[in-house]
């Protein structure tokens, strides 16, 4: 399967346009990208927490006659899974034409869910709320700090990866902090939300959309841009897992990234020492690190260390990561924006693009159940 | 609420019985009544044997730290009130893959924000208490 054509509206906050014209607009521009009329599409895949029903997309974009529909679940875990559900869509031959999106205002009550709970708390949450572990930063800070205990990960290593993607967003007009430099003094002088986490290790809050298009590959060749390969993908939900309160099994650091990672590299022609550039889900710095773990680019316990010496900074590291700023420091959509960025590794278009980079490993949210894609040009 | 406070529901279907326990000042954890296997946070099933039978013990309340954090604003309206605060992630001595999220107090009625955070330190020996809030009892911790 192909990713033949990518859209997205505008970063920021409080835009005017609603969340379903923003989603409308994301695949529209897709569309127009792809070369693919509306009236082809006959797929379609986004998130649970996705705000904009398939029909009221449909009817607004002027969709054809739709005969997939499906959502993932898990909020920032789903997003790379949306992608491969569509393409396993058009695989099984259930749609040809399949377009995936998501679209999110930081301001939508759906975005936020802690921050609408009910005061009686029945499901798993009055195992963590009552004490005032509240919000997801919180939830994070409590395995990072574990984290920094276990393996002697420091605030330095956090600061590598906040600097790091501040630093590609710097290069690429369309991030929310393209014009905002970042020092290591400025993050270390930064105020604490949940320690060990300060501001800089969260990431932004954002409105926008973003939407891809996906056929088959034979079909592709016939499209105007590049085609860009979904090389393997793949879920994870492992064993004991509860989402981001997972504090309660025998090893709380080994992740859902380590359960993706196991199927991913299965059916895939290469393994981590190919891939030259990545795209990884970071709502919260540590993430990085413990993704970088999970999915094999170094041992268990070195994720912090292999951030040292600007590893995950364009254009010399060994490993550039979240080339377009990522969801820190370009926006934060729920980590969709990761994908758009790996297709536009792979067609050679990022402004901080990786000489030579023919393959790009993109992941979704470690900490919940979760997804990751090999891209390919 | 008259706290503010994010409270559990006293008659839920999985947790009612442990906030029963609690409200008695004793710290309970969900066993599985077929293999005797514990279990945090309770829920129907045991995944060891797939027995629905549950028994409740007592646990002897005396744990270490796992890890803590220490929140700040924004936070809700109750919980900014006493920000910084502490929340810890603590291991039975049982079993230590036992884990339970609370508070380290100063002192058994000690407040939420009591303690200097500075102090706390993973693998610090703590001991259960039971605080009241509003008409639910939260087990929390002091140093054993």
């Amino acid at each position: 399967m192909a990713i033949v054509g990518i859209g997205q509206t505008a970063f920021g906050k409080g835009l005017p346009d609603s969340e379903l014209s923003l989603a409308c607009q994301a695949i529209s521009l897709a569309l127009d990208d792809a070369g693919v009329a509306p009236e082809e599409v006959d797929g379609l895949a986004s998130f649970t927490m996705e705000p904009n029903r398939e029909v009221d997309v449909a009817r607004n974009v002027g969709l054809g006659d739709i005969t997939f529909f499906s959502q993932v679940g898990y909020g920032g875990g789903a997003g790379c899974g949306v992608v491969l559900q569509a393409a396993m869509a058009i695989a099984t031959g259930q749609c040809r034409v399949a377009v995936a999106w998501r679209a999110r205002k930081r301001a939508s009550k759906a975005s936020r869910p802690w921050a609408q709970v009910p005061q009686r708390l029945a499901d798993h949450w009055q195992w963590s709320r009552p004490f005032g572990l509240l919000r997801p930063v919180d939830e994070v800070a409590m395995l990072t700090r574990r984290y920094m205990h276990e393996f002697g990960a420091t605030r330095d290593h956090l600061a590598n990866v906040a600097l790091a993607f501040r630093k590609h967003a710097n290069r690429n007009p369309n991030a929310t902090m393209h014009d905002k430099a970042m020092t290591r003094d400025e993050y270390m002088a930064a105020r604490w939300i949940s320690e060990p986490l300060c501001l800089f290790d969260n990431c932004l809050e954002t409105d926008g959309a973003l939407a891809v298009v996906l056929v088959a590959a034979e079909r592709a060749v016939d499209l105007p841009q590049k085609p860009v390969l979904v090389h393997a993908g793949a879920q994870g939900l492992p064993r004991q897992h509860q989402t981001m309160i997972n504090y309660f099994n025998d090893d709380p650091l080994l992740g859902p990234s380590w359960a993706a990672a196991k199927q991913l590299w299965r059916d895939a022609d290469f393994t981590p020492e190919d891939v030259k550039v990545a795209q990884i889900y970071d709502a919260f710095s540590p993430l990085v690190p413990l993704s970088l773990e999970g999915y094999g680019f170094c041992e268990r316990g070195e994720g912090a260390a292999f951030t040292e010496d600007g590893a995950l900074e364009w254009p010399d590291g060994r490993l550039p990561t979240n080339t377009a700023g990522g969801g820190m420091s370009e926006a934060y959509v729920h980590g969709f924006n990761l994908v758009l960025e790996g297709v536009r590794q792979m067609r050679g278009t990022s402004t901080s693009q990786v000489e030579g980079a023919d393959i790009c490993i993109v992941t979704s949210g470690e900490g919940v159940p979760t997804s990751a894609l090999l891209l390919r040009s | 609420m008259e706290s503010g406070m994010l409270l559990p529901d006293l008659d839920g279907e999985d947790g009612a019985e442990f906030w029963a326990g609690a409200a008695r000042g004793e710290l309970l954890v969900q066993a599985c009544g077929h293999c005797g296997a514990w279990r945090f946070p309770p829920r129907p099933m045991c995944p060891v044997c797939r027995s629905l039978e549950i028994r409740w013990e007592q646990a002897s309340g005396r744990a270490t730290v796992w890890s803590y954090v220490v929140a700040h604003p924004p936070l809700l309206p109750a919980y900014a009130a006493l920000a910084p605060y502490n929340v810890i992630v603590v291991a039975l001595d049982e079993d230590p893959n036992i884990r339970m999220i609370g508070n380290l107090l100063a002192a058994p009625d000690g407040a939420l924000n009591g303690l200097d955070p500075a102090s706390i330190r993973i693998g610090e020996p703590v001991r259960v208490v039971f605080q009241t809030v509003d008409d639910v009892t939260l087990p929390r911790w002091v140093r054993a």
